[in-house]
C-alpha cells in the first residue's frame, strides 16, 4: 500500500500542483519580477533594477500608511480577540437562546467588505452630522471608524472559533477543579486558557493577517480621506499602481515588501503561540 | 525512488510546457489577426468614458452591428476609474480597440498604445485640426466633443430674488452680473433671504467626497492657472503650462474668493462637505433647493433625470465663473475638451481599421450624426455636422450661445496639470480647508509644492 502511494504520488498530486502553479506560483513570480521593472501594462516591462524599491521608501505616503496600518492592527487585534473571547465565554454558559445569539453575532461576517464599509459610512456620518462633522474631518474619526467596523465584522467569526475551543475543554477537569475548590478565575486562567491556546493561535493569525491586508473596508469607508491620512498599506499600493502614471513598478515593489512583512509577522506570531499550546 | 523522481520531473516538465503553450496561444490571439468573430468580420471594443451616456452607446453598437455586421463591444468605466479600467483591460488579449485619453498628459502615459491617425478621414473631419493631440508629425488623439462649464443657475429663483422688495442690492437682472463683486453681493443677499426664496442655500453643496472633487481640483483650479499661464505671454496656455516646472499660484486668492463664496453660501455647512457627491449637488439643484451649481453642459442628463425635478428647461442658464480678476467682465465660459479618442496600436491592423470605420460612421453618416446630436448631446468639433445638427438641450445651447458672444473663452488649461496626484492633493487640501483643519496659506503651499514634485517625477 505504502509502495502504491509512493508510486502514484506524483499522479495524484498533479492536478492540485497544476492549479497551485497556475493560480499562485506563476503570478507570484511574475509579480516579483515586475517589481524590478518599469511597465504600463503587465505584458511589456523594462528592467530597472532596484530603483522601484528606492522610490517606494522615499514615498512618505507609504511610510505613513505603514504606521497607520500598524496602529490599526494592534488596536483591532486586541479588541477583537478580547471581545470575541468574552462573548464565547458568555455563550458557552447555559443561557437561554445561545444558538440565536451565536448566529446573530456571526452574521456580519457574511456581508462583503465594500457593502459593510458603505453601511458604516452612512451610520457613522449620520451620527457625526449632529455635531457638524463627517468621517473625513479628522484622521482619528476614520481610524476609530475602521476599528469599529472591523470589530463588528470579525468578532462573530472569532467567537465561533473560541466557542469550539472552549467546548473541547474536558468536563472532568473542570469538575475536578471545582471539587478541589478552585475559583472561577483560577479555572479560567489555569485550565480553560491553556486548553484553548490552539484557538488563540488561529484567531490571532486570522485577525493579524486580515487587519494588515484590509482593503475593501478602507476604500469604502474613508478612501484615505483626509489627505491620505487614513490610507492603509493595501490602499496605498492600489493608489500607487493605478493613479500615478509610471509608478506601476513602484506599486509592485511596495506589494512585494508588503507580502514579506505580513509573512514575517505571521510566522513569528505562529511560532510564539504554537509554543504555548499544550495537549489536553 | 529514482524512478519516481524521474516520472515526477517529467510530469512537471509537461505541465510547464502546457502552461507555456497556453500563454503562447494568448499572445497569438492578441497579435495576429483573430478571426473568431462571426462572418470573418472584425469585432471592435470601445472603452467608454462617460457613464451618463452608456446606454446610448449600447444602442448605437446594436444599430451598427445590424447595419454592417461588425460587432461593437461597449464597456463603460465607472466615473473616476477610467485609468484603472483601461490599464487592466488593455493588458488582456481582447484589448479595447478604441479608448480615450485626456490630452497631452494622458497621451504621455499611453503613447506606446496610440496609433497615428494622421491619414484617417476622421482627422480630416476636424473643423480645427489644431485641437488634436499631436507629437511631431503624428496625430494620436482626436477630440470628439466640445464642452463648456461655468456656474449653472436657475433663472426662476433669480427672478424671484430680483422681485424681492427688501433686497439689499440694486442689481435687476443676471445681465448685470459681470464680475465677482456683483456676484458676491447678490449671492450673499440671496443667502440671507434663503427662506423667502424657498431655497436651502444659493450654491448646491461643494462635493468633496473622495472621487467627487473634480469640479474643484480640476475645473475651478483651471481658472487661476489659466490666468497665470496667460500672463507668460505664450500663445497657448496649455503649452505654457506643460513647460512650467513650477507655478506661483499667483491667482490663488481669486480661487479662494469664489471657493469661499461656494462653501459659505451653500445648502450645507462647510464641515459636512466631505460626504457630498456630485450627484447630491445636481439633485439639490434639480429639486430647487439651490439656485446655482458649478458644472458643465454634460450635466444636463443628471438634472433632467432627477425624480421630482422642478427646474424648467428655459430657466437653466450659464454664468461664467467670476473670481475677481481684473477685466473679467469680458470673460466667458470655460470651453474646451478633455475627451480625445485614440486607437490601440497593439491590436491587429484589421481591428484598427474596423475601429476607425466605426468612428467615421458615427461622426459622418446620417444615422450616426443623429445619435451624436440628439442622444449623446455632443457639440461635435467636426465639419461633417451642419448648422442645424447641433444638440438641443438647454445647457449645450447655452454653451453655443456663449461661444458666439463677444467674450473671451477660458481655455481648458487643466490639460497641462502634471498628474492625477496633483489634482487629488489639491482636492484633499480643499477638503481640509473647508473643514477648518488647514489655512488657505497651507492650501496654497500644497498646490505649489505638489506641482513641483509631480513635474519632477
Amino acid at each position: 500500500m505504502q509502495k502504491m502511494i509512493k508510486k502514484y504520488f506524483a499522479l495524484f498530486a498533479l492536478p492540485t500542483l497544476l492549479a497551485f502553479i497556475v493560480a499562485f506560483v506563476v503570478p507570484f513570480v511574475l509579480g516579483v519580477y515586475l517589481s524590478f521593472t518599469e511597465f504600463t501594462t503587465v505584458t511589456d516591462a523594462k528592467w530597472v533594477g532596484l530603483s522601484n524599491y528606492v522610490k517606494a521608501f522615499q514615498d512618505k505616503d507609504f511610510l505613513n500608511a505603514l504606521w497607520f496600518t500598524a496602529k490599526f492592527t494592534v488596536v483591532s487585534v486586541i479588541s477583537i480577540n478580547v471581545l470575541a473571547f468574552l462573548l464565547a465565554l458568555l455563550l458557552t454558559k447555559k443561557v437561554l437562546g445561545t444558538n440565536v445569539f451565536r448566529t446573530m453575532f456571526f452574521m456580519p461576517n457574511l456581508i462583503g467588505g465594500i457593502v459593510l464599509g458603505y453601511i458604516w459610512q452612512l451610520i457613522i456620518n449620520g451620527v457625526l452630522y449632529k455635531f457638524d462633522v463627517t468621517l473625513t474631518s479628522s484622521a482619528s474619526y476614520g481610524f476609530w471608524g475602521l476599528v469599529i467596523l472591523m470589530n463588528w465584522q470579525l468578532i462573530g467569526y472569532m467567537m465561533v472559533i473560541y466557542i469550539a475551543g472552549i467546548q473541547n475543554v474536558p468536563k472532568e477537569q473542570l469538575e475536578a477543579a471545582k471539587i478541589d475548590g478552585a475559583s472561577n478565575g483560577v479555572i479560567l486562567r489555569k485550565i480553560i486558557f491553556p486548553l484553548v491556546m490552539p484557538s488563540v493561535t488561529i484567531c490571532l493569525f486570522l485577525t493579524i493577517s486580515n487587519s494588515f491586508k484590509l482593503f475593501d473596508q478602507n476604500l469604502a469607508l474613508t478612501a484615505g480621506a483626509p489627505s491620505k491620512q487614513t490610507a492603509m498599506l493595501a490602499l496605498d499600493i492600489f493608489n500607487t499602481f493605478y493613479s500615478k502614471a509610471g509608478f506601476e513598478g513602484v506599486g509592485q515593489a511596495k506589494a512585494v515588501m508588503f507580502f514579506i512583512m505580513v509573512a514575517l509577522i505571521v510566522v513569528i506570531q505562529l511560532s510564539i503561540t504554537r509554543r504555548r499550546e499544550i495537549e489536553s | 525512488m529514482k524512478k519516481l523522481n524521474k516520472s515526477l520531473s517529467v510530469l512537471l516538465m509537461v505541465s510547464l510546457l502546457f502552461i507555456a503553450a497556453c500563454s503562447n496561444n494568448n499572445e497569438k490571439a492578441s497579435n495576429g489577426g483573430d478571426n473568431s468573430s462571426k462572418g470573418g468580420k472584425e469585432s471592435i471594443y470601445f472603452l467608454n468614458f462617460k457613464p451618463e451616456i452608456a446606454e446610448v452607446y449600447k444602442q448605437i453598437a446594436k444599430d451598427y452591428e445590424a447595419e454592417t455586421g461588425v460587432e461593437v463591444k461597449v464597456v463603460t468605466a465607472a466615473a473616476g476609474s477610467y485609468e484603472t479600467t483601461l490599464k487592466s483591460e488593455i493588458a488582456k488579449s481582447e484589448a479595447p480597440t478604441i479608448f480615450q485619453i485626456n490630452g497631452p498628459i494622458g497621451y504621455n502615459a499611453w503613447k506606446d498604445y496610440t496609433l497615428d491617425l494622421k491619414d484617417t478621414k476622421l482627422y480630416s473631419y476636424l473643423s480645427d485640426q489644431s485641437l488634436a493631440v499631436t507629437e511631431g508629425e503624428g496625430v494620436y488623439g482626436i477630440p470628439y466633443v466640445v464642452e463648456g462649464y461655468g456656474i449653472i443657475y436657475n433663472n426662476a429663483i433669480m427672478e424671484k430674488y430680483f422681485a424681492l422688495p427688501n433686497r439689499a442690492t440694486t442689481v435687476n437682472s443676471m445681465e448685470e452680473v459681470t464680475n465677482f463683486d456683483t456676484l458676491k453681493a447678490v449671492v450673499e443677499d440671496m443667502q440671507a433671504n434663503a427662506s423667502e426664496l424657498g431655497i436651502k442655500g444659493v450654491f448646491a453643496s461643494t462635493s468633496l467626497a473622495a472621487g467627487e472633487q473634480w469640479r474643484w481640483q480640476t475645473h475651478l483650479a483651471n481658472l487661476p492657472l489659466f490666468y497665470e499661464f496667460n500672463d507668460m505671454g505664450k500663445d497657448n496656455t496649455v503649452v505654457a503650462g506643460l513647460e512650467a516646472n513650477e507655478i506661483q499660484f499667483t491667482y490663488g486668492n481669486n480661487f479662494k474668493n469664489i471657493f469661499d463664496l461656494y462653501i459659505n453660501n451653500s445648502t450645507v455647512k462647510p464641515t459636512l462637505l466631505g460626504s457630498k457627491s456630485v450627484s447630491d449637488s445636481m439633485a439639490e439643484f434639480a429639486l430647487g433647493q439651490a439656485a446655482m451649481v458649478q458644472n458643465g453642459n454634460w450635466a444636463w442628463n443628471q438634472i433632467a433625470e432627477v425624480g421630482g425635478n422642478v427646474v424648467n428647461e428655459e430657466d437653466i442658464k450659464f454664468l461664467p465663473i467670476y473670481t475677481g480678476v481684473e477685466g473679467e467682465e469680458k470673460q466667458g465660459l470655460a470651453i474646451g475638451t478633455e475627451n480625445y479618442l485614440a486607437i490601440n496600436s497593439k491590436v491587429s491592423e484589421a481591428k484598427q481599421q474596423a475601429s476607425i470605420e466605426f468612428l467615421e460612421w458615427l461622426f459622418s453618416s446620417e444615422k450616426g450624426k443623429a445619435y451624436v446630436t440628439n442622444e449623446l448631446g455632443f457639440i461635435p468639433p467636426f465639419n461633417t455636422f451642419n448648422e442645424n445638427e447641433k444638440p438641443a438641450d438647454p445647457l449645450a445651447a447655452q454653451v453655443m450661445e456663449w461661444m458666439n458672444k463677444d467674450t473671451i473663452a477660458v481655455a481648458w488649461t487643466f490639460a497641462a496639470f502634471p498628474s492625477e496626484d496633483f489634482k487629488n492633493e489639491f482636492g484633499d487640501a480643499l477638503l481640509e480647508y473647508a473643514q477648518g483643519s488647514k489655512t488657505w496659506e497651507e492650501v496654497s503651499a500644497t498646490v505649489v509644492e505638489s506641482w513641483k514634485n509631480e513635474k519632477a517625477k
